[in-house]
């Protein structure tokens, strides 16, 4: 195994890990912490394939401000009640079902996947142009219009939570 | 063959000790001068107040932040019997790591920059949001209310607060066509006056005022408002975690203060126009003109401290989302026209 694949094997067990645990510790505020060293470890990978700008809008939009926002949520909760509520809703068997035929799907997808494919964006030319640049030239170029639709979609989500808040007089 | 792989382990065991000395450099240096900045705080305050300040330890009190400094380490460590404890001792360590791994790409002089990495702005805001982990965490695991109110506090405040500093900074980033902290310095000596303050003195408005709230100091010290939270989030905090804390904030404003000089006052450059006048200007050492240009910020954030009274806290949210915002969106859409047409 040369330091490659060291690298990216502690980042895959280590994130597989920390995803069991943050659905399996009892205290929503540790597995919000859990889930913070698991954005960390995500930007990481990103950094291991030249994504340093993905890497750091990683951190900074959902370490810095997503996970924030659900903290902020967590607290206002009483606590003590959580604890004592059931982990497991009724109806989970529909979701194991769900998650073992998606385990299946991948599993027999697999072969079908091409590590050698190469695209224009190779790692020469995105370190030649900074990773940021081809990101956002892709994005306002060949992707816009998804981009836009993207946010429109966040847009009407906004719109939507203030009108909820807002009360009728 | 073996010997070129043994050269090349060599460059990079080389390679890792220089950036380990950079940054015991680096380290010691920030040190020093959050234990000073404590100092000068006192002394500049008392001075506004008609007061002398320190002056019993040592000349005009000079060993004061060092006798401080002993007396919280030595002090008894105490965590509250229903505290959380894993996430008590942790909470503290991540407001400091945070904001001292800032540190490492700010560059204090030409080529001097521990890690010069292409995305230097981004990272410097994602440790600044990460520092506001450790004022929650803090808060809510010493299970008492002042520290929990102080916590929630300072997550909304520094939620909000860091858009519009971010925004602001998008000024910069599209004057200077770069993320990086040493491309930014050099774009700005194309003008004569050698700063991205005059072109974009709105965003360095709306910076300054971010950078006030994010670091939690007055008038936006709403999370440690001594007389309604008693101290806020570290209430229950003692001894050398209650120092981390102390340490996390003043790191903080020292950051603060340099991405300041770094992306509005020319980093450790000098106004061309000043140099071509006086050329034995250019022969200062860049990391003096550093130094002094992030001393005037610091120099702010105490006089306004003994200036100002502290913000209401709807009007604290309101000024940040009502006002600086839209402010810098407005920046943000003036600098890409003037760019584009010009």
């Amino acid at each position: 195994m040369n330091t490659v694949e060291l690298f990216f094997a502690y980042f895959a067990v280590s994130m597989t890990l920390l995803s069991v645990l943050i659905i399996s510790v009892k205290n929503p505020v540790h597995s919000i912490l859990l889930m913070l060293v698991l954005f960390f470890h995500i930007a990481a990978l990103y950094l291991f394939l030249n994504a340093e700008f993905l890497a750091a809008v990683q951190v900074i939009l959902y370490a810095g401000a997503i996970l924030v926002l659900f903290l902020f949520v967590i607290m206002m909760l009483n606590l003590k009640e959580e604890l004592m509520s059931h982990r497991f809703i009724n109806e989970w068997p529909i979701g194991l079902a769900l998650g073992l035929s998606i385990i299946v799907f991948i599993f027999f997808a697999l072969d079908k996947f091409n590590p050698n494919y190469k695209g224009t964006y190779t790692i020469e030319a995105i370190k030649a142009e900074t990773n940021t640049k081809a990101i956002g030239k892709i994005l306002y170029t060949e992707y816009l219009l998804p981009f836009e639709i993207a946010s429109l979609i966040l847009l009407i989500a906004i719109v939507g939570a203030i009108v909820m808040a807002k009360k009728e007089k | 063959m073996i010997d070129l792989i043994r050269i090349h382990t060599g460059d990079i065991i080389f390679n890792i000790l220089i950036i380990l000395v950079k940054t015991a450099v680096v380290f010691g240096v920030a040190m020093l001068h959050v234990a000073y900045a404590t100092y000068f705080e006192r002394k500049i305050i008392g001075h506004m107040q008609v007061r002398l300040g320190p002056m019993r330890v040592g000349y005009h009190g000079l060993l004061q932040p060092i006798a401080d400094g002993v007396k919280a380490f030595f002090k008894e460590d105490i965590i509250p019997l229903n505290a959380d404890k894993p996430v008590f001792i942790i909470a503290p360590l991540i407001a400091m790591f945070a904001t001292i791994s800032s540190l490492a790409v700010i560059p204090f002089f030409d080529g001097f920059v521990i890690a010069d990495i292409n995305v230097g702005i981004l990272f410097l805001l994602a440790m600044s949001s990460l520092g506001a982990y450790g004022i929650v965490m803090a808060g809510w695991a010493s299970n008492s209310k002042f520290s929990f109110l102080g916590g929630l506090r300072s997550s909304a405040q520094v939620v909000s607060y860091e858009i519009a500093m971010g925004l602001s900074l998008v000024g910069i980033m599209l004057m200077a066509g770069s993320l990086n902290l040493t491309e930014i310095v050099k774009a700005q000596q194309q003008y004569w006056h050698g700063m991205f303050l005059v072109p974009q003195f709105l965003a360095f408005f709306i910076f300054t005022v971010g950078a006030f709230a994010e670091t939690n100091r007055t008038p936006f010290d709403l999370p440690e408002a001594e007389s309604e939270l008693v101290a806020g989030y570290f209430v229950e905090y003692s001894g050398m975690r209650f120092a981390f804390f102390f340490l996390a904030e003043y790191v903080g404003m020292i950051v603060m203060s340099s991405i300041s000089v770094i992306c509005f006052w020319g980093g450790w450059t000098l106004p061309p126009i000043i140099v071509n006048t006086f050329p034995f200007l250019g022969e200062i050492p860049g990391i003096i003109i550093f130094l002094l240009k992030v001393y005037c910020y610091l120099f702010l954030f105490y006089w306004v401290r003994a200036t100002l009274p502290r913000y209401r806290y709807d009007q604290l949210m309101s000024l940040g989302w009502k006002v600086l915002i839209p402010l810098a969106l407005l920046n943000i859409v003036a600098t890409s026209l003037i760019k584009f047409f010009f």
